[in-house]
């Protein structure tokens, strides 16, 4: 199964492989090196030419400055407000759906999920994307829900079919004899969902949830257009607060950079086996 | 009935988790979540739970098998509806209403605040007459067919390293696909300073090869390639589809191959890329997808320029309906966008049958 393309000159083959791999890992690294680099780098060092690779002085204080010069703290609870009721909404919601689509057998369920499949196309960026965001904003802003997470959160309660289409190829997985011995025994749809096709999830539904937390994590473009006041902004619009500045100073916005992308490094690092498997299984 | 009779619901995932291995087992699942269920409780030989309820009659309610078929279908109906109905509220509100809407929204002039009023096919000619509307389609064409055709090449390439047996291969991993999950718009900020053409590391690392420095963001030549260069961070994502794809090729096809004396090229050429082309499709519609609808990266790197060298339709439409209350024509140009990119995909789609191989589905 595995080493399908190395047959007889294998090691040479593997040399090739690993070079390519460094390369392509050091130019994947490279933003984010020169952000924690710029990041330490004092304004004098920031100023050098040519610049140098690796910070003469450890500039820490530049992180208490990042914050002071925007409201980090609530920003930071703003987010993870964003992010946690995504979650949940991402969770519940495709559980159910994917459910119906995999554990029930109806007439048409099939056919119906063509649709499904089809607007993966638009609701790629997810929850605002760029086509439809004129007619919902309006929409939206009609029901005064305008400088509110519920036009970013409620779409996350109706499903998304990335996460639909992980969910039903997992439990397309758990044998249906399953249920039918369940129903035998006298337990409803409810209770077969509740008690034996939930437990047996739960690992993809981790994945799920991790994908959706990143994802609005992550969002700009959501915020940007819903959030006008900026008691209410997540990090991501956080962020612009020094670009809007005269200038911009690039060692201060890294620092703050820094703090915005750390939180999603480690729980992709510490769940980094779930986000690979997740992909595996969603990904064809 | 006789299993709660007998045990009750409580045993109920322990029974589970050893039958579902038995099943993962028998599919030779490999992925590691379905090993996570089956490492839980050894495979051991257990009574088939159809044999365990195989002498049960139900004894109420004895109707003729036929109608008892037909309600059974009917409930199935209302009952996988209803489990669905989100999903179905969902795609009317958020997908079929703003659809309609940009082209209902695309014949009025409206502002965002009072009632939006008729003037027909207006703001479509308005478009029609806008150079910079066809300049933002054109810088999304570029887009497209630079970033999607490269992002295969890239993807495909990492994947064929990826599945060599190199032993460190999980740290690669993890650091190709530490980009996908870093957010796009702090990436734009980390390029912005990494594009530098004084102060980035770009520059200085093409500097110590004696190429002259590049001013990447602020030259309407280089722009577009800088963008570019910005999804391509998102490849490490698409690499593993890919390894995933080339795992699933049996192996006896590259051993029959070796035999008939084929050598690395014609094994990759006849044998690997043909059964990668269902991946390669997935990849294409999606990065169609994501091309169409580019935004941010441009927004935060260049705000469109320099010389509208950037400004792609996506940030067209949010200047006009968020910067210049155009409402009405920022929906017409959606409509035309949603239009633009719904045709790519299907004639993506459809040419699918002369180039998609699907023998191993």
């Amino acid at each position: 199964m595995e080493d399908t393309l190395s047959a007889p000159r294998t090691e040479s083959r593997q040399i090739v492989a690993r070079i390519f791999l460094i390369g392509t890992c050091l130019f994947y690294i490279s933003p984010m090196y020169w952000m924690l680099v710029t990041a330490l780098k004092s304004d004098k060092e920031l100023a050098r030419f040519p610049p140098t690779l690796w910070p003469q002085e450890m500039a820490w204080q530049n992180f208490t400055l990042a914050t002071g010069t925007f409201p980090f703290l609530p920003y930071l609870g703003n987010t993870i407000f964003y992010a946690a009721l995504t979650m949940l909404g991402s969770v519940l919601s495709n559980f159910v759906i994917a459910y119906g689509f995999s554990r029930i057998k109806w007439p048409g369920r099939d056919l119906l999920f063509y649709p499904v499949i089809a607007s993966i196309f638009i609701f790629i960026q997810f929850p605002v994307n760029p086509i439809t965001m004129v007619p919902m904003f309006s929409f939206f802003a009609k029901l005064g829900l305008v400088n509110s997470y519920l036009p970013l959160i409620l779409p996350t309660f109706f499903g998304n079919p990335f996460f639909i289409f992980l969910l039903r190829q997992f439990m397309l997985q758990i044998p249906s004899n399953l249920s039918e011995a369940a129903k035998i025994d006298g337990a409803n749809e409810f209770q077969i969902m509740y008690r034996i096709i939930l437990p047996l999830t739960r690992p993809a539904l981790v994945v799920v949830a991790l994908l959706a937390g990143v994802n609005a994590w992550n969002d700009f473009l959501g915020p940007l257009i819903y959030l006008q006041n900026d008691k209410l902004y997540t990090l991501s619009l956080g962020l612009t607060f020094f670009k809007t500045m005269h200038g911009i100073q690039f060692n201060l916005l890294m620092a703050a950079s820094c703090l915005v992308v750390l939180p999603v490094v480690a729980v992709f690092l510490f769940f980094q086996r779930f986000f690979i498997e997740g992909i595996s299984l969603g990904g064809r | 009935m006789c299993l709660v009779v007998r045990a009750g619901f409580e045993p109920w995932p322990h029974r589970i988790d050893r039958r579902l291995a038995l099943f993962c087992d028998a599919r030779q699942c490999n992925t590691n979540l379905c090993k996570q269920i089956s490492s839980e409780e050894p495979p051991t030989a257990q009574a088939d739970p159809a044999e365990t309820v195989s002498g049960f009659r139900p004894t109420e309610s004895m109707k003729t098998s036929r109608q008892r078929i037909i309600s059974r279908e009917h409930r199935g109906l209302l009952l996988g509806l209803l489990f669905i109905s989100p999903w179905i509220v969902g795609f009317f509100l958020f997908l079929v209403y703003p659809v309609l809407s940009n082209f209902y929204l695309g014949m009025t002039q409206y502002s965002g605040f009072g009632e939006p009023e008729w003037t027909g096919f207006r703001n479509y000619e308005q478009l029609v007459r806008d150079p910079l509307f066809w300049s933002s389609l054109y810088n999304t064409f570029y887009y497209v067919t630079l970033a999607v055709p490269l992002g295969v090449v890239v993807a495909i390439a990492l994947a064929l390293a990826m599945n060599q047996k190199v032993r460190e291969v999980t740290l690669y991993r993890v650091l190709l696909y530490l980009p996908s999950v870093t957010p796009v718009f702090a990436l734009s900020m980390m390029l912005i300073w990494l594009l530098n053409p004084r102060f980035g590391l770009f520059n200085y690392l093409l500097g110590l090869l004696h190429i002259p420095a590049i001013n990447w963001l602020g030259d309407a030549r280089w722009s577009k390639l800088a963008i570019v260069l910005v999804a391509q961070f998102g490849a490490g994502h698409i690499g593993l589809i890919f390894l995933t794809a080339l795992r699933a090729i049996p192996s006896n096809l590259y051993d029959a191959a070796a035999l008939d004396g084929a050598g690395w090229w014609r094994k990759f050429w006849h044998i690997t890329l043909p059964l990668l082309t269902p991946t390669i499709l997935y990849d294409i519609i999606i990065g169609i997808g994501l091309g169409m609808q580019v935004f941010v990266p441009a927004y935060i790197m260049t705000g469109g320029g320099p010389l509208n060298s950037t400004m792609f339709t996506a940030l067209y439409i949010y200047k006009n309906a968020f910067e210049y209350s155009q409402v009405g024509l920022a929906a017409a140009a959606s409509g035309i966008l949603f239009v633009i990119s719904a045709a790519l995909a299907i004639i993506t789609f459809w040419s699918s049958k002369y180039w998609v191989n699907y023998h191993l589905e």
